[in-house]
């Protein structure tokens, strides 16, 4: 899919993440939806029509970038900047309440 | 003439009426207003209610069951004609109680309903009870029990309103919509409305314009007497089902959000507010505290059309024969009568005098049918 601008031939990352368990460089400042956005298979499956999904408006109106952020299911991706280690799972049905 | 009979507006109530009269064998145009205007049908809560509707009203209590029971066979018609899905579910309603007093007094509403001579479908249940229906949620230390009525039900209220309109043109109907009718003509052998493109003229009309019914009929000397009345309506993320059975003011829909709602306020604009969303959300915590951890999407504000004494309004004229107007509160709830009882009435040009305890010569205002 897509690659970030900071990613140059030579140049190191500023961190590595997990998407589904698989170590992924990531950018200071970037968020977790663009990550999304280049980490092969970290589509969602829509609840309602239950057809995969990427990251869209980027600015927090359209919820397909919902995803589990260290286990918070339903983050929006793109409101939330990356930090080192951070664990990105796909969410593939609704969020399950606590009970 | 144009057609058989012209409904004015195209909301809910006015859709089930056009949906029932084509079903009918008649034709009919259906004209909707503006934009801007209030539409009820689109803000409500998505209950297929019985139990404590009409408490103090046996014809309308007798007239929401029946409805309720029509409910399954209507739903599954629409379905087919219009080719659209619409989720339905009828497990039955809770009424939840936050305190000893509050169930002492949902128990005094049921008893008063079952008095009036209605079956008794409506129970008491304790928490026990309850904790054994609701097995995915903890309920929180407040909840003493809840009134249970078998007969409850819910739907999409939108996908419904959808189905209608698609229903209506797949039998021939039409539908104008952002036609407002500033007001009907007399004219020999019916009536004539203005229209976008001319005019149309039909021997029947039936206003069903919410709100704005009282406009449009009361120059004719057919007197509406309405109020109106905010709720407003809280929606969460979707989340995994929760929430087996419907509750008066909390129910999950199919697609997982779960609505909170509605308030009563005596104000006539459709603006949402701080303090009922925390009202809202405060009482929902309280029955379920989860549900603290799901996130709001939406917030928004209706308002109901009510009938002075909140039964519905079928009215027709005597000075203008073939004129009709109904109004209502619980126009889903109802919208299955609408269709099999009181278009098929209006089809055949008189409403027939078992609905006599809806007409508004009940409100004994000066005109009257
Ligand atoms: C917050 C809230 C919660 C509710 N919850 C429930 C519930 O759980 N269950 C239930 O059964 N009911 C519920 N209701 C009630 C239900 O929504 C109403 O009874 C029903 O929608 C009324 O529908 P209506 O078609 O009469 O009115 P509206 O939906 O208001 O439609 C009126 C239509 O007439 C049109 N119109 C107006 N003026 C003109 C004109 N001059 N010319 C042409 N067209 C015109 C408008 O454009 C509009 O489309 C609720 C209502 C509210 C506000
Ligand atoms: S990408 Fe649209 S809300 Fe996040």
């Amino acid at each position: 899919m897509f690659k970030s601008v900071h990613d140059k031939p030579g140049k190191a990352s500023d961190m590595t993440v997990f998407v589904n368990g698989a170590e992924t460089a990531a950018w200071n400042g970037e968020t977790v939806a663009s990550v999304l956005l280049r980490a092969p298979g970290a589509e969602r499956r829509s609840t309602v029509s239950g057809e995969p999904r990427l990251p869209y408006c980027q600015m927090g109106v359209c919820f397909e970038c919902l995803v589990i952020v260290d286990g918070v299911a339903s983050t929006q991706g793109c409101l939330v900047p990356v930090a080192p280690g951070m664990r990105i799972e796909s969410q593939h049905g609704p969020r399950e309440i606590s009970k | 003439m144009d057609c058989d009979v012209i409904v004015i507006g195209a909301g809910v109530v006015g859709a089930a009426l056009a949906y029932g009269l084509a079903r009918k064998g008649r034709s009919v145009v259906v004209l909707d207003g503006a934009d801007r205007d209030l539409r009820a049908a689109r803000a409500n809560f998505g209950l297929i209610w019985v139990q404590g509707k009409g408490s103090d009203a046996p014809a309308y209590s007798a007239l929401t069951r029946q409805s309720s029971d029509l409910w399954p066979g209507f739903l599954n018609e629409l379905s087919n004609i219009s080719t659209s899905r619409v989720d339905y579910a009828r497990p039955g309603g809770l009424v939840y109680c936050l305190s000893e007093m509050e169930y002492a007094n949902r128990h005094a509403v049921n008893e008063r309903t079952h008095n009036q001579g209605a079956q008794a479908d409506t129970e008491m249940v304790s928490r026990v009870q309850l904790e054994r229906m609701l097995p995915a949620v903890t309920l929180g230390p407040d909840v003493v029990g809840a009134s249970y009525c078998r007969l409850d039900g819910h739907v999409n209220p939108l996908q419904l309103l959808a189905a209608l309109h698609r229903a209506i043109a797949a039998l021939g109907g039409k539908i104008l919509f952002r036609n407002p009718i500033d007001r009907i003509m007399p004219v020999s052998g019916g009536f004539r409305v203005s229209v976008s493109d001319g005019t149309l003229q039909a021997p029947r009309v039936v206003v069903a314009a919410g709100l704005a019914t009282p406009g449009l009929t009361e120059p004719l000397g057919l007197a509406m007497p309405l109020k109106s009345e905010r709720g407003q309506i809280l929606v969460t993320e979707r989340v995994a089902p929760i929430l087996p059975f419907p509750a008066s003011g909390l129910r999950q829909s199919a697609d997982g959000t779960v609505m909170i709602g509605a308030t009563n306020e005596k104000i006539a604009d459709t603006a949402v507010t701080a303090a009922s969303a925390t009202k809202l959300a405060q009482r929902a915590t309280r029955i379920i505290p989860a549900l603290g951890s799901a996130r709001l999407v939406r917030q928004w504000a209706g308002l109901r059309v009510l009938p002075l004494d909140k039964t519905p309004i079928y009215a027709e004229s005597s000075d203008h024969p073939g004129l009709f107007a109904v109004a209502c509160h619980s126009g889903v709830t109802l919208a299955a009568a609408h269709t099999d009882v009181i278009a098929p009435a209006i089809a055949n040009g008189r409403l027939p005098d078992d609905l006599a305890p809806f007409s508004n010569g009940r409100f004994n205002v000066q005109k009257c049918a």
